[in-house]
């Protein structure tokens, strides 16, 4: 009431000046449909689901994860922001898939979704469904599994490694003992000497020289690159089938970063489990990984193997992005560069988020979103630019 | 009654700034600079400070460098005893010296914590400096008075890694960029919005961004304001601290280039400071490689980048990812972390994690050396075959 | 030095020509999706995240009916402060009991007189009086208006005061540190080592001996409070600007050769200020409160001056208020909790407000 008055009172022209900013009535609205939203949302997570609900078959037994069509939105006072607007790919079993993008274009979410570790009651997972391939023939649909069941998946059968060791670990416990928490919560029938055991021979595991010294040191004591490393143990402890690394080494120098990237690998082969790599250095991801996702503004724009994606990459987006980073021995005059910024996806419009930046737009990109072309068994593009070619061919 | 407050708050407050200028100006020099001296010397090989005395005493000033820093060193006390007198430093900066010459770009590279941060604010006085000289078109900032280097100021900027500390939260755009220019009236009054608004649209900046605030832009945005805000100063130099290093890919080669549009327009000379080696050799003509708080290799980009000569040169080189998954690097492992700058290791500094370690280099700090072409190294592996002085 | 001037001029406006080129184009496809994106203004942001809280809304409501009730409301009552009622045509009756002792046996007399009364005391609640009046004969709800006038003033002038010296003296102690910090935070040391009741007590013995006269009285009070009050303010202040200072805007204003005077006034305060109003709004309840407690132990306002605290006082005097005339010390003891109820929730309410970081 107080601030439309005073919008009244202001002159035409800085009426206009002040386009950019929401009005009161706007924002009332805005909040009203957003309270009615997550009423409802939440009201459904509280719901009690038996398994059979959220039990669903796998499209292929091969895959460990499928993402298919999710959504999660979060509901701000600006607007309803589709972090992760219709995202669908497969993580095959031993694989590493790589997903690539820059800030905010959803990347992050899409891997607190799989955990369901989406900041309630601001972000919740409106549609779609994530299947999860939980072993001897059972599969579960995470979007739809009740918060208490998800303990049955989280640390024990997925396990998420995060981008700042320094936060991640809590400071006012031992080292020792963060690391047997994981082990007792996860393992029936644990006694504190067999955790003990386990935690050692897993820090072992990731190279730690000295674990017995590291067992009993707090996490300040110990430099990025070792804590990274104890993140990555206790992540191992319960014999995940999948690692969700998040911006794993982003954080770090790149003489540790080559260390804990080594240390990954070696780990991914011994525990024969599969890796979702999240990140935005396309160095990593080249390295790193055997299937590479690019998202753009909460969608997948393109998605194939390594060598498809570094070889042949299609979508003007993912060759940008490729461009625009300078390469070490590769010298370029100047940089090709993305004009504009990544997108707010806030009251997004039906056409091509790329539009805007795109250098290689034609009449139809106005039109709705571009489906997926199958340009390969395993390559996929969401861009007109190639729809007409295979037409064509056909 | 609020306007005679806020002329008591400020007559207040010069008058003790003034006080506290002259207090703290030359007693705080004197107090951090002495005991340091001796302690340096203590510890300092003898080696070293005989090469200090020789630079000091023949060599001029190099009259096409802009800037040159001979022997820079800045120590933070970590540990005091009971009457507040330092017995333990971390050498952030510890003997550095080298020049850049007008209009070029010097990259420096390191790890963190190797004190590439504290040498570019050490380098504008931003912190006083424990020892050695900065000559900035020939006037050395470090004995400047408070006024004279108010007024050097606006020709050497900083530009900060972080894009959304460096803005103070409460002040439109317009302002932020224009208040220096006010305060050192580089434009009349009158002008000063019209300059801004120029400033800006330089920078890609649309010029109905004047009014609104920080909070309200992305990174790469809030990068070029911050920009925007160092060059409405007319700087000469400008230390780049990280510019790019918080920024999305795409966003990174924006920055990148209009930085080095920027350069060609206004003829800078900037100090590029990255963990981004990729990013330091697109943009540097030099490039300088520290470890914990020492230069151990200056060279040309080019040179640097084919024949890397120091040890943690070549395995910080081979580090680096490239997006290309068809080349298989042979890569260089190095093991073991940093070690801690307050008990940096004796000898070498970097003996502790190098995989050619000899038995001087544990004992024997190595000379920083011109080994040909300006090519400049610290390491025992070139000195033993090599002895000629440098130049 | 304006001939390098302009010609430093003329090279960027040369230079820019060939800029605008690459950088225009970007310009003009810039506003185009980030600008799609509206946004809230700063100070709308920080009105909306205030009043989603309801609290805070209470504590607003009530505090502005407050402010009517004391210093709009006595233009509206035929009564004034200080002064009895002495227009009433109730009566003082006296009954009063006599024994007679005639040939052995006891008799009882009544003698009952009935004499208009002077002054209106103890009158319960009417029309004339809603809330009926005093011991002294004063109107209640008047009194507590006006009781309302005083305590509000006085909170708010001591709160300003309190900021304006721990802004200064926090200010130059965080500023710029070294001696100066050393000196300013060992005064706050020691006015944090007295204990504010007891010397109040002592101040108000004293001024009682040197007969200050009751109108200046409520000067000096709020000169102690304030002097009691002043350090928590500082010490806020100084920790603000040890942080702030740290940050790289701040780094950056040296870095661009700003002015001291500019960088305290235009950059250090204005991003301190949010968490000075919240603890500013938190004060004044403190301040009320105080200033109740002293004047219900005859320190602060006195009569014929009408203060909450003051008029609860009366219950000491006259135990039979206390019994049965909840209609006299009650209104001023629910305006206290109202006041200082309202400061906190819109104190809490700001704070949620201001802080960018908070739920929502």
């Amino acid at each position: 009431m107080l601030f439309k008055k005073k919008e009244n009172n202001l002159p035409a022209g800085e009426k206009k000046k002040n386009v950019h900013y929401l009005t009161g009535k706007e924002t009332r609205e805005i909040a009203k449909s957003n309270n009615r939203r997550i009423r409802e949302l939440e009201k459904k997570k509280r719901m009690h689901v038996s398994e059979a609900d959220y039990t669903t078959t796998m499209r292929d037994d091969n895959n460990i994860v499928e993402f298919d069509d999710l959504h999660t939105h979060f509901f701000t006072d600006a607007g309803v922001v589709k972090a992760v607007d219709g995202v669908s790919f497969d993580i095959p079993k031993g694989a590493t898939v790589g997903v690539v993008g820059e800030s905010g274009c959803g990347k992050s979410v899409t891997s607190l979704s799989l955990m369901r570790l989406v900041q309630g009651p601001m972000g919740q997972i409106v549609g779609g469904s994530i299947r999860f391939n939980f072993g001897d023939g059972k599969a579960y649909d995470i979007a739809k599994m009740p918060m208490s069941d998800m303990r049955k998946i989280r640390g024990e059968k997925i396990a998420m490694i995060f981008q700042e060791p320094m936060t991640s670990l809590n400071p006012v416990f031992k080292i020792g003992y963060q690391m047997d928490e994981m082990v007792l919560l996860h393992t029936p029938n644990c006694t504190k000497d067999q955790a003990k055991a386990r935690s050692i021979e897993m820090l072992q595991l990731v190279g730690i020289a000295a674990p017995e010294r590291v067992y009993g040191c707090y996490p300040h004591e110990l430099s990025g690159g070792m804590r990274q490393r104890v993140m990555i143990a206790i992540a191992l402890s319960c014999n995940p089938k999948l690692i969700v690394a998040d911006e794993p080494t982003t954080a770090l120098d790149v003489t540790i970063q080559a260390q804990i990237l080594d240390l990954l690998r070696e780990i991914k082969a011994k525990i024969d489990g599969s890796v979702m790599l999240i990140t935005h250095d396309l160095g990593v991801i080249a390295e790193m990984a055997d299937y590479v996702v690019v998202m753009y503004a909460g969608r997948v724009i393109e998605c194939g193997t390594t060598e498809e994606i570094f070889d042949n990459p299609l979508h003007p987006y993912t060759i940008g992005l490729q461009h625009s980073k300078p390469v070490v021995n590769r010298k370029v005059d100047r940089l090709y560069n993305i004009p504009g910024q990544v997108p707010n996806p806030i009251n997004m419009p039906d056409f091509c988020y790329f539009k805007d930046r795109c250098d290689r737009c034609v009449g139809k990109c106005s039109g709705e979103y571009p489906a997926f072309v199958q340009v390969s068994p395993t390559h996929k593009v969401a861009c007109y630019l190639y729809e007409e070619k295979t037409n064509s061919e056909e | 009654m609020a306007k005679k407050k806020t002329i008591t708050a400020e007559e207040v407050e010069t008058v003790a700034s003034e006080a506290v200028a002259e207090m703290v100006e030359p007693a705080v020099e004197a107090a951090v600079a002495a005991p340091v001296e001796e302690t340096a010397t203590k510890t300092v090989e003898e080696a070293e400070e005989t090469a200090v005395t020789e630079v000091k005493e023949s060599e001029p000033l190099d009259p096409e460098a802009i800037l040159e820093v001979r022997n820079l060193k800045k120590y933070f006390p970590v540990q005091t005893d009971f009457f507040g007198r330092p017995t333990k430093y971390l050498k952030a900066v510890d003997d550095v010296s080298f020049k850049i010459k007008r209009g070029t770009t010097l990259g420096i590279v390191g790890e963190s914590g190797c004190g590439k941060t504290t040498l570019g604010r050490t380098i504008l006085r931003l912190q006083p400096a424990t020892g050695g000289e900065i000559y900035f078109d020939g006037l050395d900032i470090n004995t400047l008075k408070t006024k004279e280097l108010n007024k050097l100021r606006p020709s050497m900027q900083i530009i900060f890694q972080d894009p959304y500390s460096s803005l103070s939260p409460r002040m439109p755009i317009g302002e932020i960029i224009g208040e220096a220019v006010a305060e050192h009236k580089l434009v009349p009054k009158s002008e000063l919005k019209e300059y801004v608004l120029d400033i800006m649209k330089k920078c890609g900046l649309p010029h109905h961004y004047y009014e609104r605030y920080p909070h309200e832009f992305s990174g790469g945005q809030r990068q070029r304001i911050c920009i925007a805000t160092a060059l409405a100063l007319q700087p000469k130099f400008v230390v780049c601290d990280e510019p790019v290093s918080a920024l999305d890919v795409s966003i990174q080669a924006q920055i990148i280039n209009l930085l080095k549009d920027l350069q060609e327009d206004m003829g800078l000379t900037y100090i590029f400071i990255s963990h981004d080696l990729s990013v330091v050799e697109h943009i540097s003509d030099y490039v300088g490689v520290m470890y914990l708080g020492s230069m151990v290799e200056y060279a040309t980009t080019a040179d640097i980048f084919d024949h890397p000569m120091h040890p943690y040169t070549e395995a910080l080189f081979s580090a680096v990812p490239v997006p290309d998954p068809k080349v298989k690097m042979h890569r260089i492992i190095l093991s073991g972390d940093i070690p801690s700058p307050i008990n940096a290791p004796s000898g070498c500094k970097f003996h502790t994690r190098c995989s050619r370690c000899m038995d001087i280099c544990k004992e024997v700090a190595p000379k920083f050396k011109d080994y040909g072409n300006g090519h400049m190294v610290a390491c025992h592996l070139y000195s033993q075959d090599d002895e000629t002085p440098a130049e | 030095m304006n001939e390098t001037e302009k010609l430093e001029n003329e090279n960027i406006s040369s230079a820019e020509e060939t800029v605008n080129e690459t950088a225009g184009t970007e310009a003009v496809e810039e506003v185009s999706i980030a600008d799609s994106v509206r946004a809230l203004s700063p100070t709308r942001l920080v009105i909306k995240r205030f009043f989603r809280s309801k609290l805070s809304i209470i504590g607003l409501i009530m505090i502005i009916g407050l402010f009517l009730f004391s210093f709009i409301g006595p233009i509206f009552s035929p009564y004034q402060e200080g002064v009895a009622d002495y227009s009433t045509d109730r009566m003082n009756v006296v009954t009063t009991k006599m024994e007679y002792v005639v040939d052995g046996e006891t008799y009882v007399c009544y003698k009952v007189e009935k004499t208009p009364m002077a002054v209106d005391r103890k009158a319960p609640v009417s029309w004339e009086h809603w809330l009926g009046t005093d011991g002294d004969g004063m109107d209640v709800l008047t009194q507590t208006m006006y009781g309302g006038r005083i305590s509000l003033t006085i909170s708010f002038i001591v709160v300003i005061l309190e900021m304006l010296i721990g802004v200064i003296l926090g200010g130059l102690a965080g500023y710029f540190g070294g001696w100066v910090d050393t000196l300013i935070m060992r005064i706050v040391d020691i006015f944090s080592c007295l204990p504010d009741l007891p010397i109040m007590l002592i101040i108000g013995a004293v001024l009682d001996g040197m007969k200050i006269p009751a109108r200046d009285r409520i000067y000096y009070m709020m000169v102690f409070i304030t002097l009691l009050g002043w350090i928590g303010v500082a010490r806020l202040v100084r920790g603000q600007i040890l942080s702030l200072r740290e940050q790289e805007f701040m780094v950056s204003a040296t870095a661009r050769g700003l002015s001291t005077k500019r960088k305290i006034f235009r950059h250090l305060i204005p991003n301190v200020m949010p968490h000075l109003i919240v603890t500013m709004t938190l004060g004044l309840g403190g301040v009320i409160l105080m200033e109740s407690t002293l004047s219900y132990l005859n320190l602060g306002v006195p009569k014929p001056y009408a203060a909450w605290g003051s008029m609860i006082s009366a219950v000491d005097k006259d135990s039979s208020i206390l019994q049965y005339y909840f209609n006299v010390w009650g209104p001023p003891g629910i305006c206290i909790v109202l006041a200082v109820l309202g400061f906190n929730f819109i104190g809490d309410g700001l704070r949620d407000a201001f802080d960018p970081k908070s739920r929502k």
